[in-house]
């Protein structure tokens, strides 16, 4: 693999991963002090701005890894990687002026902010690791820690909701990692035979470039455990049920994060073992697995988001439902679906980490997340009133945001390739629509009901940072993005 | 020698087989850790012969974490937990014995039926294993479904990690050493998790009964 120049990459690859791991160290120290949430921020801010480094070097290099292949970045990962950073960024700024409300609110304490901080570092990082290490198995164990972190953070309240839901996430997850680390096994087991045995044997390069020589009734039984492992974490149904318990029970920064980026990142696993699966079987049977899972997840979620009372559960159901949405992209395959695909990721992240942020503040004015009890929030506080009611908008998919324009793509390569889904899928969406919009509209125009006043003033630059940049890639796409997304969907195949 | 040895993974797979048969049915506490450090220590034995057999000397260092891992660290903290917890003497009431055992068996047959003909690809020496391995790990599996207390629950995970090692040395004669620690320090934090966790969820519900935690459904 001599054709990946590496040096250039691993300094900005070496901060990217080292702030976060030293921000959790010292958050683990001093995390509960004044200083906490701004270390917090800095060092998600040192995150951001080496994954865009790494993306401008990437951009101009072409794909390399680093040390010794043991990490490796090409155009898929390093957009994910770009998106991971900036996301865990603005929430850190978000989650600043949240959690300390809820400390005056008496939901946190000193040593939680310490746990919170430090978890919400050591998250990041671990996510990180998944999405730049070249091995399997590596990404099978950030997986597993990442998912680690989280269950301490969505059970941080200690309330008996709160342990429930932490709870079922982890015996539900811990199930779906054992069986993903099955399917690595059996991974590990084909490329045995190609490649030999040893710590070569799991690097995607190498088995990338062996796929069409794995053995086909191994692969396609290693693809159905990765899928179902890692398709639990990116909440397909019907192994779903822990996430919205999750992010319902969690602080809403962590909601934020889970629905934007950790989903992400277990697509991002999903697809990495289908390129492999699809090169070795040949017969288009993992897409067709994927299409299925993707399908059964939009249809699934849409009518469930009708019943939902609870704000944090119904944004949960519609992330349930895009992830779905994702899913059925790549599993058609092609340049366009696998286009829309990545659009779709991008999109919903930033426009579905902005409703959480927003819901946030909402949540915390209203003293409660049951819906029928959050009214009028345009003449309580326009700022997170419109900040709800446009997100809203955006992620049901109306012009011009990005999420039309991804939806837009995605419907239309189904229509060409896959005929009999299409108008699945728009029912879908309608039914979607239709169920957010009637409960987000009285809660932002509605009569006003006796709403707190924060004892600090909400963080609402993140929310219209994430929605403008929705709405500018929903008008315009520069020209070199689109040529990134190209060649990153071209690495999918398909 | 060398064919008593090869003979002796078979022997400890087998082990492992009947533990996991006799965790499904285990309904005093104290004996499932008793019966969990016992496939702790056919894993590590298993490992070390396929480890000799191999002339893999990674395998003798898996071998040695797994000891001591599996042997000596957890089921010493399980010990203190189940201590703290005051549920060492606890007798667990068990729905319906014989039906778990049936579908235990129905699974054993499945497993093997699906490990066939992946074992008849694979050149490792414990090949024929494969199907035992994979017995175990639905087994566990079984007994996460069926057991509503959550110690019980946290060995039925412990007892499924150990099952999926032993594949992994089934069927490729061990995973690459970085992926075996992680996968070792991966456990072990979640087992300190999720004692953590036992300690607080007897604090808001007074009981280690997981069908306390059935509150929040869909509405």
């Amino acid at each position: 693999m001599n054709m990946f120049a590496s040096a250039t990459a691993e300094l900005p690859l070496t901060v990217l991963l080292a702030s976060p791991f030293a921000g959790a160290l010292l958050l683990a120290l001093i995390g509960h002090s004044r200083i906490g949430a701004a270390i917090n921020v800095l060092a998600s801010a040192v995150a951001a701005g080496c994954s865009l480094w790494l993306a401008a070097i990437i951009a101009r290099d072409g794909a390399s890894t680093a040390y010794g292949e043991l990490f490796f970045v090409d155009p898929l990962n390093v957009f994910l990687v770009a998106l991971t950073a900036f996301v865990g960024f603005t929430t850190s700024i978000f989650s600043r002026p949240y959690m300390r409300i809820e400390v005056e609110h008496g939901r946190m304490t000193a040593p939680r902010m310490r746990l919170y901080h430090a978890m919400y570092q050591l998250f990041l990082a671990m996510m990180l690791v998944a999405l730049t290490t070249n091995s399997l198995g590596v990404l099978w164990v950030a997986m597993e820690a990442a998912t680690l972190c989280t269950v301490l953070l969505v059970s941080i309240y200690r309330t008996p909701a709160a342990l429930e839901a932490g709870w079922k996430y982890f015996i539900l997850c811990g199930v779906a990692v054992l069986q993903a680390l099955f399917g690595t096994v059996l991974l590990y087991l084909a490329a045995d035979r190609v490649i030999g045995s040893g710590a070569g044997a799991l690097l995607w390069t190498h088995l990338d470039a062996v796929k069409t020589e794995l053995e086909p009734t191994i692969m396609s039984l290693a693809f159905v455990f990765l899928l179902l492992g890692y398709g639990t974490k990116a909440g397909l149904v019907p192994v779903h049920h822990w996430l919205p318990d999750a992010h319902a029970e969690g602080p809403t920064p962590i909601s934020a994060v889970l629905s934007g980026l950790l989903l992400n990142v277990a697509v991002y696993a999903i697809l990495r073992c289908k390129v492999l699966a699809e090169g070795a079987l040949g017969n288009g049977l993992p897409g067709r697995a994927m299409v299925a899972f993707g399908l059964l997840s939009v249809l699934l979620a849409a009518f469930l988001l009708h019943r939902q009372r609870d704000i944090k559960r119904m944004f949960a159901y519609s992330s349930i439902e895009h992830m779905g949405l994702i899913t059925f992209a790549f599993g058609l395959g092609g340049p366009i679906a696998n286009f829309g695909g990545l659009l779709h990721m991008t999109m919903h992240s930033l426009t579905k980490s902005a409703i959480f942020f927003a819901v946030g503040h909402a949540a915390q004015k209203a003293g409660t997340q049951a819906m029928d009890q959050i009214r009028g929030l345009l003449q309580i506080s326009p700022t997170v009133g419109w900040g709800l009611m446009i997100g809203s908008l955006a992620i049901v998919g109306m012009p011009p945001f990005g999420v039309f324009a991804s939806e837009f793509v995605i419907l239309t390569s189904a229509m060409r390739q896959l005929p009999w889904a299409a108008p699945l899928l728009l029912l879908a969406l309608a039914v979607a629509f239709a169920a957010i919009v009637a409960r987000v509209q009285p809660m932002v125009f509605g009569e006003t009901a006796a709403m707190k006043r924060l004892p600090h003033p909400p963080a609402l630059v993140p929310v219209f940072t994430h929605l403008g940049l929705g709405l500018a890639l929903g008008l315009y796409i520069p020209p070199f993005l689109i040529s990134w997304y190209m060649r990153a969907a071209s690495l999918i195949g398909g | 020698m060398i064919a008593l040895l090869t003979q002796a993974i078979n022997l400890f797979a087998a082990l492992l087989l009947i533990l996991a048969f006799a965790m499904i049915t285990q309904r005093r506490v104290l004996n499932l850790v008793h019966l969990f450090t016992a496939q702790g220590l056919a894993l590590a034995a298993a490992t070390l012969d396929v480890g000799y057999l191999t002339a893999q000397p990674h395998l003798y260092a898996s071998a040695a974490a797994t000891f001591l891992l599996k042997v000596v660290l957890l089921p010493a903290l399980l010990h203190r937990l189940i201590n703290r917890l005051q549920v060492r003497w606890d007798v667990e009431p068990l729905l319906n014995a014989p039906l778990t055992m049936l579908l235990g068996i129905v699974l054993v047959v499945f497993a093997f039926n699906l490990a066939t003909p992946i074992a008849a690809l694979a050149s490792s020496v414990a090949r024929s294993t494969l199907g035992i391995a994979l017995a175990s790990v639905l087994l566990s599996f079984l007994m996460m479904i069926t057991r509503a207390r959550a110690v019980a629950q946290v060995i039925a995970f412990l007892s499924m990690e150990n099952s999926l090692l032993f594949a992994a040395t089934a069927a490729t004669n061990g995973m690459p050493m970085l992926v075996e620690l992680g996968i070792a320090l991966d456990v072990l934090m979640g087992f300190v998790i999720l004692g953590v966790f036992l300690f607080q969820i007897r604090e808001q519900f007074d009981s280690l009964d997981t069908r306390h935690l059935e509150r929040l459904r869909e509405e």
